[in-house]
């Protein structure tokens, strides 16, 4: 299996690949680490005529305290973030899910603002920062604008980023000591979830999202609504797939993911709760 | 009391580290895709989106244009290279139905993933690159993915055979007809539950491969090809192709596993010898996994409708079995005999008087079903198995009191069965016993009934399967009885070499059991030499023309017991040169520690090197004594041999979610006397996780219209280590007494007791929700389902079991 | 497209379409056939090599992404003629069978030994997630990488 042929180009910096990826028009695609992109490309799911490599953008890789929040450069690595002593410290909800993005070697290659971009329902980063009500920073020809996570999510495989927009930082506000959960269900660990959980709880507060419960990840709001309005955590998580539009697959139907969902939920609060 | 065991450390049955190793663990071993062809053609196939489909017209004319295309070839325009359609080596039944199978579909293809068309191009990317541009118009008709639609002959897949029913085959027993009728009517128990055997994907981690060599002015040609089975594809090959056989020579480079997937003789292996002859230049083809998902045969596949009768104390009396098997589009290399090889094993350990198996298969359009580790025989044992279990639960008793309750005992063997077949020997409790010891079976169970309450998220399982294994394949007798168009002998020759090493030359072909290992310490062992002092020549039909090749844990027990026996030989003959050197009577010499020795006359002594360069020289040598120390075996085995173990699993269900998870697995197997326990230890720790796997994730997932959905390593879900739990192993030892080794086979035996044990385990885990059975592989989803099937039949109060 | 990677220590020059993978360029470019492909999905692990000293699968990265960097295959693990612990410790607990996933193991516990030296049994269970086996059950597989762990 190989991918179609394409022409390469390398970026040295954030703008010149926001240039490149101007001039070579709608078929070409940014390269990061290339977890997303060229599995798809190998299958021949995607044949871009252009790669604007990314990957050696270095000043893009980087995890800073940002007071409030936390600043992670989009090509941090998945292995990156899962390591991070200031993530492990102030979002370990975050540090912890990364541990279960892929394998290993999927962690050594793809990066954060990857997974993200790509959009994909399934995966586990992108519904833990929704969870955690990350704001995503783009860089376009005219400069850059922040998009909250809960408005960045439009569709399957499809984000708010224009096409010569490019993902530069992520940040994430710090959890201050907030309890949480990562659940993800799946049968194989290397697999994507059949359904995730990503949730954290502070006072009256919480965030609940859903990994492939729809086609894109799903912030829960009914779950923390009620919550916020005093229901119990058993009573909350039956709500878990009340904004959820799950698709049937292999391993599961929606009468079962959506069942899973309830159940994950209701795991990931108590577990947020101790 | 001390006692010293004065007697010299033997390397049979040590854990010698494989010889094998270094080379596969540095990169240094080749398999076939690692060859170095300069000027090699790439074949690559179109294959049929259509699980069923009348092939219109095959416009090849833009793969002809494309760069570095060679050639390209519709089915039709192949029709001219086969002397023959493509083997079925077992025509069970003498009126099989077997449709013409030619290695790229004429007129029809009857399977995603049958071959249409194909390109020869100067690389593999070109030639996968012109496949996308050949243009085959179909007439796509109705797929056939239901076994029973299938025996309904509603839709026949070939026109020419009017049915879709291949064959009927029966085991009845004389006399037992109206007996077992009777015997059911009469019964104080009986049970009738039907199973599926789902179908698998093999999933070797090496994808096939092939590579065929001509030499095209002296006529020869050399395969290279990734199979199990070089010796047989080598006769096959010659007689589908019409070369003479002299000529081709078969040769397997380092195999990566089979499983028995590279058990056959596949249209890649045809196609390539074909076209290199055809272009006079190395034609190679290399398999990707989303071919070798469709293209590579799978295994299992069957409905099984088991009955048991009882009486009143749970005394087995009576077993009927009605297969309805699925061949798939056509019959590959072994296809209808799988069924067959499990046909005497429904009675399993069982003392059982009364019997009847019948078996129907029927083809599909699907991908052809063939071999797949323990064929027939897990099939069987789980139907036995899982019955066993029902019957426990019908009279309410543990179902291991059941199994002792109806065990052969040791002191009936050897035990002659009545389907007719005679185990040799056995002993089923003992196995059992110490499993249930390892397994702290009566721990479990004390935990269950705390544990197991009403409204409990976690209920706690056990389960167990006992099993006889039949292989050792196999005594050509029996095969001849059979229609099995080959027999089960094994060749051997050991060769001293004039400097006392040692030749083996055996017709095994492994593919990651280490028989250079475990057939040097055989020969080290009987010769009396050291073990890097002898190299074991395999797999290649030029040095080793004779063999029938590893398949069945058939290798031991046939090809080792025959290396032994031609080291007997080897030394026979050693002995009548010693004698006249030593001017001896040969009654009179004694051979150990590799040399011979005049009774009671220590200092009389000749080492085996000496002999061998006495043999080699031959200036001394008894009158008419031919001067080579080298002997040769071919051993037809008197009968199978018969491994047989217990294996109990422990699950724990967790209600909500469906998902299982092993808590502890234990495998006792009994496979005789060990060569080497490393690695029987090796072979039972992969045969058991590839038997959970059959139990928990695998399954080959077809649509209605006979499309594999999850055609690929990320969707047919091969476990991986974070995924199955670490085994508890113990042995029994009861020698074969067929053979001078004692010994039976280790291959299989952990396929054939796993699926059966976890999967009564998740049945006792949710026995007291109501649940009495759950289908394979035994997902989250479908044990959730099962759950959610079973709660109303549940009594409010529950039950604590 | 010109590249410079350098493999198992030696330097390699090359100009290689953008299209191939690592592990093309190595097993065909470089003739390193050690290092094997086992699928199309990222699945199987057979692939792994370490770049940079960190396992990662090359059916899944480019070879004009490994431009300038430090790649070890399999054959660049044994030195002198004797074997890396790894790889002795898989002979000597029998944690192979066929050996055709084998490279790839090799490389993907030597990735997570030198991230977590002393796993757990559980750690190396999953450490190895991305690696697929069908011989060995994995039982001894993960023997080998815990008794390489503990110096044996």
């Amino acid at each position: 299996m190989i991918p179609a042929a394409f022409d390469y180009v390398r970026a040295g910096s954030a703008a010149e690949a926001i240039s490149l990826i101007g001039q070579h028009g709608e078929d070409a695609k940014f390269l990061a680490g290339g977890h997303s992109l060229l599995p798809l490309m190998k299958l021949r799911l995607a044949s871009p005529s252009v790669l604007v490599d990314i990957g050696r953008v270095s000043d893009l890789s980087y995890i800073r305290d940002a007071g409030d929040h936390i600043a992670i450069g989009a090509l941090t690595r998945h292995m990156d973030v899962e390591t991070s002593a200031v993530l492990k410290e102030h979002v370990p909800l975050l540090a912890h899910a990364a541990g279960y993005v892929g394998d290993p070697q999927v962690r050594h290659r793809g990066t954060l603002g990857g997974t993200i971009a790509h959009a994909d329902p399934a995966s586990d980063l992108p519904a833990t920062t929704l969870a955690l009500g990350a704001t995503y920073v783009a860089q376009g020809p005219n400069g850059t604008r922040e998009i909250a996570a809960a408005d960045f999510y439009q569709g399957f495989l499809e984000s708010a980023l224009e096409p010569d927009e490019m993902l530069t930082e992520i940040r994430v506000p710090k959890m201050g000591g907030a309890g949480w959960s990562f659940q993800k269900f799946n049968r194989r660990a290397q697999d994507w979830a059949i359904v995730g959980v990503a949730a954290w709880r502070s006072n009256g507060s919480s965030g609940v999202a859903l990994v492939n419960m729809g086609s894109t990840p799903i912030l829960a709001s009914a779950v923390s609504t009620a919550l916020f309005g005093g229901a119990s955590v058993a009573d909350a998580a039956q709500l878990a797939a009340d904004d959820a539009e799950p698709q049937a697959d292999l391993n599961a139907s929606t009468e079962y993911r959506t069942h899973l969902a309830k159940v994950l939920v209701r795991r990931a609060l108590e577990e947020a709760s101790k | 009391m001390t006692v010293i065991d004065d007697r010299p450390a033997t390397v049979l049955g040590s854990r010698m580290l494989r010889r094998e190793d270094p080379a596969l663990l540095t990169g240094e071993a080749k398999y076939t895709n690692d060859l170095n062809l300069p000027g090699a053609l790439h074949l690559a196939l179109a294959r049929s989106p259509y699980a069923h489909a009348r092939i219109l017209s095959v416009d090849l004319s833009a793969a002809l244009a494309a760069p570095g295309v060679v050639a390209a070839y519709s089915g039709a325009d192949l029709t001219g290279l086969w002397a023959a359609p493509m083997p079925c080596a077992w025509p069970v039944t003498a009126d099989m139905k077997n449709p013409a199978h030619y290695p790229v579909a004429v007129g029809k293809a009857a399977y995603v993933g049958d071959a249409v068309a194909v390109v020869l191009a100067t690389s593999e990317v070109a030639a996968r690159d012109a496949i996308e541009l050949i243009d085959v118009q179909y007439e796509p008709l109705p797929a056939v993915v239901d076994l029973e639609d299938a025996l309904s002959d509603r839709i026949v897949i070939h026109d020419e055979l009017g049915t879709n029913k291949s064959y009927q085959w029966d085991l009845k027993i004389e006399g037992h007809d109206g007996a077992i009728d009777e015997a059911f009517a009469a019964a104080a128990y009986t049970v009738k539950d039907r199973y599926i055997q789902q179908r698998l994907l093999p999933m070797a981690m090496e994808p096939r491969a092939v590579a065929a060599v001509p030499q095209p002015f002296g006529g020869d040609i050399t395969l290279y090809s990734s199979t199990q089975v070089p010796h047989i594809l080598k006769i096959m090959s010659a007689i589908t192709l019409g070369i003479p056989e002299h000529q081709l020579r078969v040769t397997t480079p380092a195999v990566g596993g089979g499983f028995g997937s590279k058990l056959n003789v596949y249209a890649e292996e045809l196609l390539c010898l074909a076209l290199a002859r055809k272009h006079k230049l190395p034609v190679r083809w290399n398999e990707e996994r989303g071919e070798n998902a469709v293209a590579t045969i799978h295994g299992r596949g069957q409905i099984q409708d088991m009955e048991l009768a009882a009486d009143a104390d749970g005394k087995i009396i009576a077993v009927r079995v009605r297969i309805l098997g699925d061949m798939g589009a056509y019959l590959q290399l072994v296809t209808p005999g799988i069924p067959i090889l499990g046909a005497f094993l429904y009675a399993g350990v069982y003392d059982i008087p009364m019997y009847d198996f019948s078996c129907t298969s029927v083809f599909t359009t699907l991908t052809p079903t063939d071999a797949y580790r323990g064929a027939g025989r897990p099939e069987a044992t789980y139907a036995i198995e899982r019955a066993v279990d029902s019957l426990a639960h019908k009279m309410g008793i543990d179902p291991m009191d059941l199994r002792e309750r109806n065990f052969i005992r040791k002191d009936q063997f050897p035990y002659t069965a009545m389907t007719g077949l005679t185990y040799d020997s056995g002993d089923h409790l003992a196995a059992a016993q110490m499993a249930a010891g390892l397994a702290d079976y009566a721990g479990v169970r004390a935990r269950q009934a705390t544990q197991n309450v009403p409204g409990a998220t976690k209920r706690l399982g056990i389960g167990q399967a006992s099993y006889f294994e039949m292989c050792g394949l196999a005594p050509s007798r029996v095969l001849a009885s059979l229609n099995y168009s080959a027999g089960g002998w094994e060749a051997a020759t050991v060769r001293v070499l004039p400097t006392n090493k040692i030749q083996v030359v055996t017709g095994t072909a492994p593919h990651g059991q280490g028989h250079e290992t475990s057939w040097s310490m055989i020969v080290a062992d009987k010769l009396g030499v050291a073990p890097e002092d002898i190299d074991v020549l395999h797999s290649d039909t030029a040095i080793a023309p004779l063999g029938l090749d590893t398949y069945g844990s058939r290798s031991l027990a046939v090809g080792g017991v025959a290396i032994a026996m031609a080291c007997d030989k080897v030394i026979d003959k050693a002995k009548k040169i010693a004698a006249h050197q030593l001017e001896a009577n040969e009654d009179d010499l004694e051979f150990a520690g590799g040399a011979f020795t005049v009774k009671g006359s220590p200092d009389k002594s000749m080492p085996l090197a000496a002999i061998a360069f006495a043999a080699f020289t031959a200036h001394d040598l008894p009158d008419g004594l031919e001067p080579n120390l080298e002997a040769h075996v071919t051993y037809d085995p008197p009968n199978f041999s018969w491994p047989f173990g217990t294996h109990i699993c422990t699950v724990e269900v967790d209600v909500e979610t469906g998902h299982v998870k092993v808590l502890q697995y234990v495998a006792v197997d009994d496979c005789g006397t060990q060569v080497n326990p490393m690695i029987v230890e090796g072979q039972v720790h992969g045969g058991v996780i590839q038997g959970l796997a059959q139990a928990l994730f695998e399954v080959a997932e077809y649509d209605t219209d006979g499309n594999l959905r999850n055609a690929s390593l990320a969707e047919y879900l091969v476990p991986a280590a974070s995924d199955v739990p670490s085994l508890t192993l113990g042995h029994t030892i009861t020698p074969s007494p067929t053979n001078q080794l004692g010994v039976k086979g280790i291959g299989e035996a952990g396929t054939i007791g796993a699926a059966p044990a976890v999967i009564n385990a998740i049945v006792d885990a949710l026995s007291g929700l109501g649940v009495d059975d759950v289908l394979m592989p035994a997902s989250p989803q479908t044990v959730w389902a099962t759950i959610q099937a079973a709660i109303p039949k549940t009594p409010s109060n529950g039950d604590s079991k | 497209m010109k590249i410079s990677v350098t493999v198992n220590g030696t330097v390699h020059e090359s100009d290689v379409e953008p299209r191939t993978l690592l592990v093309h360029y190595i097993r065909e470019a470089l003739a390193l056939t050690g290092t094997n492909i086992g699928c199309d999905t990222s699945s199987c692990g057979a692939c792994s090599v370490h770049i940079d000293g960190e396992a990662v699968k090359s059916c899944t990265v480019l070879a004009v992404q490994a431009d300038g960097a430090q790649v070890t295959t399999i054959e660049g693990m044994a030195t002198d003629g004797v074997l890396h612990p790894m790889q002795q410790a898989f002979m000597e607990n029998h944690g192979l069978q066929c050996g055709y996933c084998t490279p790839g193991m090799v490389m993907a516990a030597t990735s997570l030994l030198k991230e977590n030296p002393h796993p757990s049994e559980e750690e190396v269970r999953i450490g190895l997630e991305g690696n697929l086996c069908r011989c060995t059950g994995y039982h001894n597989i993960v023997k080998s990488v815990l008794a390489c762990a503990a110096g044996d």
